[in-house]
């Protein structure tokens, strides 16, 4: 018979020190008084504005679809494209990297370089690598799709890579009793264990690729970002309620066609 | 040959049969997804580069050498005028994550199957809510409340907050949906009320996920408000677009450098928080 403890204890600390609690707690409320005390409103603005948001409100409510249809569509049709060929191509580099970055089946040096890979693309913002891509490729979808490239790479290969690494060793192993080469192992021990995952991540990515696709367009990246901020400049709030309806509507398909798919393969 | 007995194996009639991993059907099925997958792939590569000017991208090798030229060396004595950008920035992000979790927390327990109080009717708008917050970035919150409330950090938090509703509300409550119902019956049994259940059954239940999502999502919060400046909410991005703006590169390098740090230091520090809860 197990034994439960009859009285109550304390649940553990972060800070086990009294004062050091103490301190903890007085810098917080020091630091939120400062916070606070820094951010300056220009009342007389938000008051000129209100009159704006609620005629944003009122765009939402009443999106209008038609009267920049051509545009929006456009947008649309850019950003989804790019998201698809981005999607692919991104996933397509990102395979060998994220072998490269698994420590059980690649050699020390090939791990450091596509670690290192990983990071630098993951640690850049989508946006701020679109400027620099937007500076040296043009604008339009182009820079775009190279952003998008660029940051599923990081994304899939590290899950792809901690993937790999988490694979059953048992099955490595009996493939390699067999004699088999390395091409061989990754074929037949490391490929059928991870690629439901890999599927499973490539349709995510692709949800969050048509979301950033809404964002890059701000900094001339094309897609439906660019016609949202033109809406938005051009204070043409219900177009641009309509825009995130159809960024909405977009990204609930995507989702729960995605985790449909994921549901069906698995 | 080892193959080849087979075949006069004496049984001449009997055709060639190898075992083969796939049906037929699934073996066409692959086949046709990966005809879709190219053609659909060629498809939308021309699509979108239609309007692409080649010139341009032929030029971009030399476009790059000349953009690092310019960047190197950085202008280091730049460093101090950043300070105030920077602890706007962390500012807004620490300030948007508390305030976007204060609102996710009702939304996520309207959204959970198990407290949500009217399933057919309250579910769905929480639901909606965190869709509607998740689909949008937050760079497009700010476009929106710079245009509303005029430019500062003020919209930058509400824009994080905004953004950050549907991350931690979709979380939290799939957290409160995976509760085990063993101990909330334990509670319900002693007689507690609906408020004293979700107090002493769910609330400790929820509680280290809680904190787990709430610092991940303010690492992730730190990493767009460097950015949100760009459209006008204050903080490193407004440096960042005024220095893009006059094309003065060394600047530009120096910015990025300190956005990466920041970056750095805010994920090391969400991952000690999170090892330490779990």
């Amino acid at each position: 018979m197990t034994s439960y403890p009859t009285t109550w204890c304390r649940p553990p600390q972060i800070f086990t020190h009294r004062g050091w609690r103490i301190a903890f707690q007085v810098g917080v409320l020091v630091w939120f008084v400062l916070a606070v005390g820094t951010i300056d409103v220009n009342w007389e603005r938000v008051v000129a504005g209100a009159e704006r948001g609620l005629r944003f409100v009122n765009g939402f409510l009443q999106p209008d679809f038609t009267s920049r249809w051509k545009d929006i569509s456009q947008g649309i049709i850019e950003s989804l494209t790019m998201t698809f060929t981005s999607t692919i191509v991104g996933v397509a580099i990102s395979i060998p990297i994220g072998i490269g970055a698994a420590r059980n089946v690649a050699p020390a040096w090939i791990y450091y370089i596509c670690r290192s890979i990983i990071a630098v693309s993951r640690a850049l913002q989508e946006v701020i690598v679109a400027i620099f891509f937007v500076a040296m490729f043009g604008f339009g979808p182009f820079a775009g799709f190279l952003t998008l490239s660029f940051a599923t790479i990081g994304f899939i290969a590290k899950l792809l890579a901690e993937d790999i690494e988490d694979i059953d060793e048992a099955q490595a192993e009996a493939v390699r009793a067999t004699g088999a080469s390395w091409g061989q192992l990754i074929n037949y021990a490391v490929q059928p264990q991870v690629m439901p995952r890999l599927i499973g991540l490539s349709l995510y990515r692709f949800d969050i690729n048509f979301r950033e696709s809404a964002v890059i367009g701000i900094v001339g990246a094309g897609g439906i970002g660019a016609t949202l901020n033109t809406a938005i400049d051009r204070y043409e709030y219900d177009s641009a309620g309509a825009i995130l309806l159809i960024i909405i509507g977009f990204v609930l398909v995507a989702e729960y066609g995605s985790s449909y798919l994921r549901k069906f393969l698995q | 040959m080892t193959d080849a007995p087979l075949e006069t194996a004496g049984y001449g009639a009997t055709p060639r049969r190898e075992w083969q991993y796939r049906t037929p059907r699934t073996r066409l099925l692959i086949w046709a997804f990966w005809l879709c997958m190219v053609a659909g792939f060629v498809f939308c590569w021309q699509v979108m580069t239609a309007g692409t000017m080649w010139f341009f991208v032929l030029d971009a090798p030399k476009q790059a050498a000349d953009i690092g030229g310019r960047m190197w060396p950085p202008r280091w004595s730049y460093l101090p005028e950043l300070m105030v950008p920077l602890w706007d920035t962390l500012n807004m992000a620490t300030l948007g994550t508390i305030l976007g979790t204060l609102m996710a927390i009702p939304v996520a327990f309207l959204a959970a199957r198990n407290t949500t109080p009217s399933a057919a009717f309250l579910r769905p708008v929480a639901l909606f809510i965190i869709v509607a917050s998740r689909s949008i970035n937050s760079l497009i919150w700010a476009l929106l409340l710079v245009a509303i409330l005029g430019p500062g950090i003020l919209a930058g938090i509400i824009a994080i907050a905004l953004r950050s509703i549907g991350f931690v509300g979709k979380l939290l409550y799939e957290a409160i949906e995976e509760t085990d119902i063993r101990q909330i019956e334990a509670i319900r049994a002693t007689g507690a009320a609906p408020a004293q259940v979700l107090n002493y059954g769910i609330v400790p239940q929820i509680m280290p996920a809680f904190w787990g999502i709430t610092v991940f999502r303010w690492d992730i919060n730190i990493r767009e408000s460097a950015i949100l400046g760009l459209v006008g909410a204050g903080g490193l991005g407004l440096k960042l677009s005024a220095s893009l703006n006059v094309l003065a590169w060394p600047q530009v390098t120096v910015i990025l450098l300190l956005i990466l740090a920041t970056v750095v230091m805010s994920e090391w520090v969400s991952a000690k928080v999170r090892r330490a809860l779990i």
